[in-house]
Protein backbone atom coordinates (compact mmCIF):
# COMPACT_ATOMS: atom_id res chain seq x y z
CA UNK A 1 0.00 0.00 0.00
CA UNK A 2 1.61 3.44 -1.16
CA UNK A 3 -0.16 6.62 0.40
CA UNK A 4 -2.43 8.83 -0.83
CA UNK A 5 -0.49 12.14 -1.03
CA UNK A 6 -3.29 15.06 -1.33
CA UNK A 7 -2.90 18.80 -1.12
CA UNK A 8 -5.21 21.49 -0.03
CA UNK A 9 -4.20 24.85 -1.88
CA UNK A 10 -6.35 27.94 -2.31
CA UNK A 11 -5.08 30.46 -4.22
CA UNK A 12 -6.22 33.18 -1.71
CA UNK A 13 -4.95 32.85 1.74
CA UNK A 14 -7.18 33.27 4.69
CA UNK A 15 -10.06 31.02 3.25
CA UNK A 16 -9.65 27.80 6.17
CA UNK A 17 -6.91 25.83 4.26
CA UNK A 18 -4.99 25.10 7.49
CA UNK A 19 -7.93 24.31 9.27
CA UNK A 20 -9.00 22.22 7.37
CA UNK A 21 -6.15 20.01 6.97
CA UNK A 22 -6.36 19.64 10.65
CA UNK A 23 -10.20 18.54 10.69
CA UNK A 24 -9.39 16.09 7.86
CA UNK A 25 -6.15 14.76 8.96
CA UNK A 26 -8.04 13.69 12.21
CA UNK A 27 -10.91 12.55 10.62
CA UNK A 28 -9.06 10.28 8.67
CA UNK A 29 -7.51 9.01 12.14
CA UNK A 30 -10.73 8.72 13.59
CA UNK A 31 -11.11 5.96 10.89
CA UNK A 32 -8.10 4.42 11.79
CA UNK A 33 -5.81 6.04 9.30
CA UNK A 34 -2.26 6.29 9.37
CA UNK A 35 -2.03 10.01 8.44
CA UNK A 36 0.99 12.54 8.46
CA UNK A 37 0.14 16.37 8.19
CA UNK A 38 3.14 18.39 6.21
CA UNK A 39 3.07 22.30 6.88
CA UNK A 40 3.77 23.81 3.75
CA UNK A 41 4.09 27.54 4.54
CA UNK A 42 7.75 27.98 5.30
CA UNK A 43 7.76 31.08 7.43
CA UNK A 44 4.48 31.08 8.55
CA UNK A 45 3.78 28.09 10.51
CA UNK A 46 0.23 27.53 11.60
CA UNK A 47 -0.76 24.14 11.52
CA UNK A 48 1.05 23.19 14.58
CA UNK A 49 -0.99 25.30 16.76
CA UNK A 50 -4.14 24.29 15.24
CA UNK A 51 -3.79 21.21 16.45
CA UNK A 52 -2.44 21.95 19.52
CA UNK A 53 0.81 20.20 19.18
CA UNK A 54 2.86 23.97 19.03
CA UNK A 55 5.14 23.06 22.27
CA UNK A 56 6.43 19.53 20.76
CA UNK A 57 8.26 21.19 18.06
CA UNK A 58 11.70 19.84 17.89
CA UNK A 59 12.76 19.60 14.20
CA UNK A 60 11.07 20.94 11.44
CA UNK A 61 11.13 19.72 7.67
CA UNK A 62 14.28 22.19 6.69
CA UNK A 63 15.86 20.22 9.08
CA UNK A 64 15.21 17.08 7.23
CA UNK A 65 15.83 18.21 4.18
CA UNK A 66 19.22 19.90 4.91
CA UNK A 67 20.01 16.42 6.88
CA UNK A 68 20.05 17.49 10.46
CA UNK A 69 17.58 15.10 11.49
CA UNK A 70 16.16 12.13 10.22
CA UNK A 71 12.66 12.40 8.94
CA UNK A 72 11.47 9.98 12.04
CA UNK A 73 12.61 12.70 14.90
CA UNK A 74 10.62 15.58 12.95
CA UNK A 75 7.24 13.60 12.79
CA UNK A 76 5.53 14.58 16.22
CA UNK A 77 2.53 12.78 17.30
CA UNK A 78 -0.96 13.87 17.50
CA UNK A 79 -1.68 13.91 21.69
CA UNK A 80 -5.00 11.70 20.79
CA UNK A 81 -4.01 9.63 17.87
CA UNK A 82 -1.26 6.89 17.40
CA UNK A 83 -0.77 7.35 13.64
CA UNK A 84 -1.46 11.02 13.34
CA UNK A 85 1.86 13.11 12.72
CA UNK A 86 2.51 16.60 11.99
CA UNK A 87 5.49 17.68 10.28
CA UNK A 88 6.06 21.68 11.08
CA UNK A 89 7.30 24.14 8.46
CA UNK A 90 10.12 26.01 9.36
CA UNK A 91 9.58 29.27 11.22
CA UNK A 92 12.91 31.16 10.22
CA UNK A 93 13.53 30.34 7.13
CA UNK A 94 11.80 31.11 3.58
CA UNK A 95 10.53 28.81 1.02
CA UNK A 96 13.34 28.66 -1.50
CA UNK A 97 14.87 26.26 2.04
CA UNK A 98 13.06 23.54 0.01
CA UNK A 99 12.22 22.71 -3.48
CA UNK A 100 9.74 20.71 -5.65
CA UNK A 101 12.32 18.08 -6.21
CA UNK A 102 12.27 18.30 -1.70
CA UNK A 103 8.64 17.57 -1.50
CA UNK A 104 8.48 14.50 -3.64
CA UNK A 105 11.68 12.52 -1.81
CA UNK A 106 10.00 13.34 1.52
CA UNK A 107 6.51 11.93 0.33
CA UNK A 108 8.32 8.71 -1.21
CA UNK A 109 10.01 8.37 2.26
CA UNK A 110 6.43 8.73 3.94
CA UNK A 111 4.60 6.49 1.41
CA UNK A 112 5.08 2.65 3.02
CA UNK A 113 4.14 3.32 6.29
CA UNK A 114 1.32 5.83 5.90
CA UNK A 115 -2.22 5.78 4.35
CA UNK A 116 -2.61 9.74 3.83
CA UNK A 117 0.06 12.47 3.45
CA UNK A 118 -2.07 16.00 3.93
CA UNK A 119 0.10 18.77 2.74
CA UNK A 120 -0.77 22.04 3.17
CA UNK A 121 -0.32 24.80 1.09
CA UNK A 122 0.53 28.17 1.41
CA UNK A 123 -1.77 31.16 -0.20
CA UNK A 124 -0.64 32.48 -3.44
CA UNK A 125 0.89 30.59 -6.39
CA UNK A 126 4.33 30.99 -6.25
CA UNK A 127 7.48 28.64 -4.95
CA UNK A 128 5.57 27.58 -1.88
CA UNK A 129 2.78 26.58 -4.01
CA UNK A 130 4.71 24.65 -6.51
CA UNK A 131 6.54 22.85 -3.43
CA UNK A 132 3.06 22.08 -1.87
CA UNK A 133 1.87 20.49 -4.94
CA UNK A 134 4.65 19.03 -6.88
CA UNK A 135 4.03 15.43 -4.81
CA UNK A 136 0.79 15.35 -4.81
CA UNK A 137 -1.36 12.50 -6.16
CA UNK A 138 -4.57 14.64 -5.64
CA UNK A 139 -5.43 18.59 -5.24
CA UNK A 140 -8.11 19.94 -2.60
CA UNK A 141 -8.89 23.38 -4.00
CA UNK A 142 -10.43 25.29 -0.46
CA UNK A 143 -12.77 28.01 -1.25
CA UNK A 144 -15.28 30.61 0.13
CA UNK A 145 -18.27 31.60 -1.52
CA UNK A 146 -17.29 34.93 -1.79
CA UNK A 147 -16.09 37.03 -5.39
CA UNK A 148 -12.02 37.09 -4.89
CA UNK A 149 -12.00 33.88 -3.21
CA UNK A 150 -13.86 32.16 -6.38
CA UNK A 151 -11.92 33.82 -9.08
CA UNK A 152 -8.79 33.07 -6.73
CA UNK A 153 -9.26 29.44 -7.31
CA UNK A 154 -10.30 29.15 -10.90
CA UNK A 155 -6.70 30.60 -11.45
CA UNK A 156 -5.75 28.03 -9.21
CA UNK A 157 -7.68 25.40 -11.49
CA UNK A 158 -5.88 26.53 -14.78
CA UNK A 159 -2.40 26.30 -13.69
CA UNK A 160 -3.11 23.09 -12.15
CA UNK A 161 -4.33 21.64 -15.30
CA UNK A 162 -1.45 23.61 -17.41
CA UNK A 163 0.81 21.83 -15.10
CA UNK A 164 -0.66 18.11 -15.92
CA UNK A 165 -2.18 17.72 -11.81
CA UNK A 166 -5.25 17.10 -13.39
CA UNK A 167 -8.55 18.88 -11.84
CA UNK A 168 -8.52 19.72 -8.68
CA UNK A 169 -12.14 18.86 -6.16
CA UNK A 170 -13.49 21.27 -4.67
CA UNK A 171 -14.37 22.15 -0.89
CA UNK A 172 -16.28 24.87 -0.38
CA UNK A 173 -15.55 26.45 3.41
CA UNK A 174 -17.57 28.45 5.61
CA UNK A 175 -21.14 28.31 3.25
CA UNK A 176 -23.63 30.09 5.44
CA UNK A 177 -26.75 28.86 4.86
CA UNK A 178 -29.10 31.43 5.73
CA UNK A 179 -27.21 33.66 3.63
CA UNK A 180 -27.76 31.28 0.84
CA UNK A 181 -31.54 31.46 1.48
CA UNK A 182 -31.62 34.94 1.51
CA UNK A 183 -29.83 34.84 -1.98
CA UNK A 184 -27.03 36.85 -0.25
CA UNK A 185 -24.33 34.44 -0.53
CA UNK A 186 -23.35 32.75 -3.74
CA UNK A 187 -24.58 28.83 -3.42
CA UNK A 188 -22.78 26.04 -3.75
CA UNK A 189 -24.59 24.91 -7.32
CA UNK A 190 -23.53 28.62 -8.32
CA UNK A 191 -19.83 27.76 -7.51
CA UNK A 192 -19.46 24.44 -9.11
CA UNK A 193 -21.28 26.33 -11.92
CA UNK A 194 -18.87 28.97 -11.99
CA UNK A 195 -15.55 26.27 -11.26
CA UNK A 196 -16.28 23.65 -13.60
CA UNK A 197 -14.77 21.19 -11.04
CA UNK A 198 -15.77 18.22 -9.29
CA UNK A 199 -17.30 18.51 -5.47
CA UNK A 200 -15.42 17.24 -2.73
CA UNK A 201 -17.84 18.49 0.45
CA UNK A 202 -19.12 21.80 2.01
CA UNK A 203 -18.37 23.00 5.12
CA UNK A 204 -21.02 25.42 7.23
CA UNK A 205 -19.96 28.60 8.49
CA UNK A 206 -19.79 26.93 12.18
CA UNK A 207 -18.11 28.97 15.41
CA UNK A 208 -17.15 25.90 17.14
CA UNK A 209 -14.27 25.90 14.07
CA UNK A 210 -13.00 28.46 16.17
CA UNK A 211 -13.75 27.46 18.74
CA UNK A 212 -11.52 24.14 18.25
CA UNK A 213 -8.55 25.97 16.84
CA UNK A 214 -8.31 28.08 20.33
CA UNK A 215 -8.00 24.86 21.89
CA UNK A 216 -6.30 23.02 19.46
CA UNK A 217 -8.20 21.00 19.13
CA UNK A 218 -10.12 20.26 15.82
CA UNK A 219 -13.34 20.81 15.92
CA UNK A 220 -14.41 16.96 13.88
CA UNK A 221 -14.34 14.98 17.28
CA UNK A 222 -17.32 17.28 18.16
CA UNK A 223 -20.68 15.37 17.33
CA UNK A 224 -22.72 18.31 17.90
CA UNK A 225 -20.83 20.42 15.40
CA UNK A 226 -21.87 20.53 11.80
CA UNK A 227 -18.82 21.59 10.23
CA UNK A 228 -17.47 18.58 11.89
CA UNK A 229 -19.61 16.34 10.59
CA UNK A 230 -18.87 17.71 6.95
CA UNK A 231 -15.10 17.38 7.75
CA UNK A 232 -15.61 13.60 8.49
CA UNK A 233 -17.71 12.95 5.56
CA UNK A 234 -15.24 14.77 3.00
CA UNK A 235 -12.53 12.09 4.43
CA UNK A 236 -15.04 9.41 4.05
CA UNK A 237 -15.15 10.54 0.25
CA UNK A 238 -10.89 10.80 0.36
CA UNK A 239 -11.26 6.93 1.81
CA UNK A 240 -13.20 5.91 -1.30
CA UNK A 241 -16.79 6.08 0.04
CA UNK A 242 -19.96 7.28 -1.25
CA UNK A 243 -21.37 9.64 1.08
CA UNK A 244 -24.52 12.09 0.41
CA UNK A 245 -23.53 15.55 0.87
CA UNK A 246 -25.15 17.13 3.81
CA UNK A 247 -28.39 18.92 3.67
CA UNK A 248 -27.47 22.49 4.93
CA UNK A 249 -30.62 24.13 5.11
CA UNK A 250 -30.50 26.76 7.45
CA UNK A 251 -31.77 25.27 11.12
CA UNK A 252 -34.92 27.79 12.05
CA UNK A 253 -35.03 29.19 15.26
CA UNK A 254 -38.21 27.02 15.64
CA UNK A 255 -37.02 23.75 14.78
CA UNK A 256 -33.70 24.53 17.27
CA UNK A 257 -36.30 24.63 20.31
CA UNK A 258 -38.14 21.64 18.95
CA UNK A 259 -34.47 19.62 19.07
CA UNK A 260 -34.07 21.20 21.77
CA UNK A 261 -36.77 20.12 23.82
CA UNK A 262 -36.64 16.87 22.49
CA UNK A 263 -33.08 16.69 23.93
CA UNK A 264 -31.36 16.24 20.66
CA UNK A 265 -28.94 19.41 21.53
CA UNK B 1 -30.45 50.20 0.63
CA UNK B 2 -33.52 49.09 -1.18
CA UNK B 3 -34.55 45.41 -0.15
CA UNK B 4 -34.38 44.70 -4.04
CA UNK B 5 -31.12 45.57 -4.71
CA UNK B 6 -29.81 43.25 -1.04
CA UNK B 7 -31.79 40.06 -2.52
CA UNK B 8 -30.25 40.22 -5.74
CA UNK B 9 -26.54 40.18 -3.95
CA UNK B 10 -25.78 36.69 -4.67
CA UNK B 11 -26.91 37.05 -8.40
CA UNK B 12 -24.32 40.17 -8.82
CA UNK B 13 -21.79 37.97 -7.43
CA UNK B 14 -22.16 34.87 -10.08
CA UNK B 15 -22.52 37.79 -13.09
CA UNK B 16 -19.21 39.61 -12.07
CA UNK B 17 -17.90 36.53 -11.89
CA UNK B 18 -18.83 35.01 -14.97
CA UNK B 19 -17.74 37.53 -16.91
CA UNK B 20 -14.42 38.33 -14.75
CA UNK B 21 -13.62 34.27 -15.12
CA UNK B 22 -14.05 34.02 -19.26
CA UNK B 23 -11.30 37.56 -19.54
CA UNK B 24 -9.08 35.47 -16.65
CA UNK B 25 -9.34 32.39 -18.93
CA UNK B 26 -8.83 33.80 -22.35
CA UNK B 27 -6.18 36.28 -20.48
CA UNK B 28 -8.41 38.77 -23.10
CA UNK B 29 -9.24 41.96 -22.14
CA UNK B 30 -12.69 43.61 -23.03
CA UNK B 31 -10.75 46.22 -25.25
CA UNK B 32 -8.95 43.53 -27.02
CA UNK B 33 -12.36 40.85 -27.71
CA UNK B 34 -13.40 43.83 -29.18
CA UNK B 35 -10.62 44.35 -31.64
CA UNK B 36 -10.96 40.76 -32.78
CA UNK B 37 -14.37 41.62 -33.27
CA UNK B 38 -13.59 44.12 -35.89
CA UNK B 39 -11.14 42.24 -37.49
CA UNK B 40 -13.00 39.52 -37.82
CA UNK B 41 -15.94 41.50 -39.38
CA UNK B 42 -13.51 43.14 -41.12
CA UNK B 43 -12.42 39.82 -42.50
CA UNK B 44 -15.73 37.96 -43.60
CA UNK B 45 -17.08 41.25 -45.39
CA UNK B 46 -14.29 40.29 -47.44
CA UNK B 47 -16.03 37.61 -49.00
CA UNK B 48 -19.50 38.22 -47.91
CA UNK B 49 -21.84 41.03 -46.96
CA UNK B 50 -22.88 41.64 -43.36
CA UNK B 51 -24.73 43.71 -41.41
CA UNK B 52 -22.25 44.92 -38.69
CA UNK B 53 -25.15 45.89 -36.95
CA UNK B 54 -26.59 42.67 -36.60
CA UNK B 55 -23.45 40.34 -35.52
CA UNK B 56 -23.54 39.03 -32.33
CA UNK B 57 -19.65 37.59 -31.17
CA UNK B 58 -19.54 36.60 -27.59
CA UNK B 59 -16.82 34.54 -25.60
CA UNK B 60 -19.10 31.68 -23.42
CA UNK B 61 -18.57 29.07 -21.02
CA UNK B 62 -18.88 25.68 -21.12
CA UNK B 63 -17.51 24.04 -17.89
CA UNK B 64 -14.20 24.76 -18.24
CA UNK B 65 -13.73 25.71 -21.92
CA UNK B 66 -14.47 28.68 -23.77
CA UNK B 67 -16.07 29.25 -27.10
CA UNK B 68 -16.09 31.80 -29.24
CA UNK B 69 -19.67 32.30 -30.08
CA UNK B 70 -20.60 34.37 -33.31
CA UNK B 71 -24.33 34.72 -34.92
CA UNK B 72 -23.25 36.62 -38.04
CA UNK B 73 -26.48 36.98 -40.53
CA UNK B 74 -25.79 37.06 -44.26
CA UNK B 75 -27.35 39.63 -46.46
CA UNK B 76 -29.20 38.55 -48.84
CA UNK B 77 -27.77 38.76 -52.29
CA UNK B 78 -29.98 39.42 -55.14
CA UNK B 79 -27.45 39.28 -57.75
CA UNK B 80 -24.80 37.11 -58.49
CA UNK B 81 -21.56 38.81 -57.28
CA UNK B 82 -19.14 39.71 -60.22
CA UNK B 83 -15.40 37.98 -59.17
Amino acid sequence: MTAQVITLTSGKGGVGKTTAVANIAHALAMDGKRVVCIDGDIGLRNLDVVMGLENRIVYDIVDVIEGRCKLRQAMIRDKHFQDLYLIPAAQTRDKSAVSPSDMVRLCKDLQSETDFVLIDSPAGIERGFRNAIAAANRVLLVTNPEVSAVRDADRVVGILEAEGKGTPSLLINRLNPALVKNNDMLSAEDVLDLLGIQLIGIVPEDESVIIGSNRGSPVVSDPKSRAGAAFRNIAKRLEGEDVPFLDLEPQSGLWNAIQRIAGRK
Amino acid sequence: MSIFARKRSALSAKERLQLVLIHDRTDLTAAELDALKDDLLKAISNYIEIDPEAVQISLERDGRSQRLVADIPLKNVTHPRAN
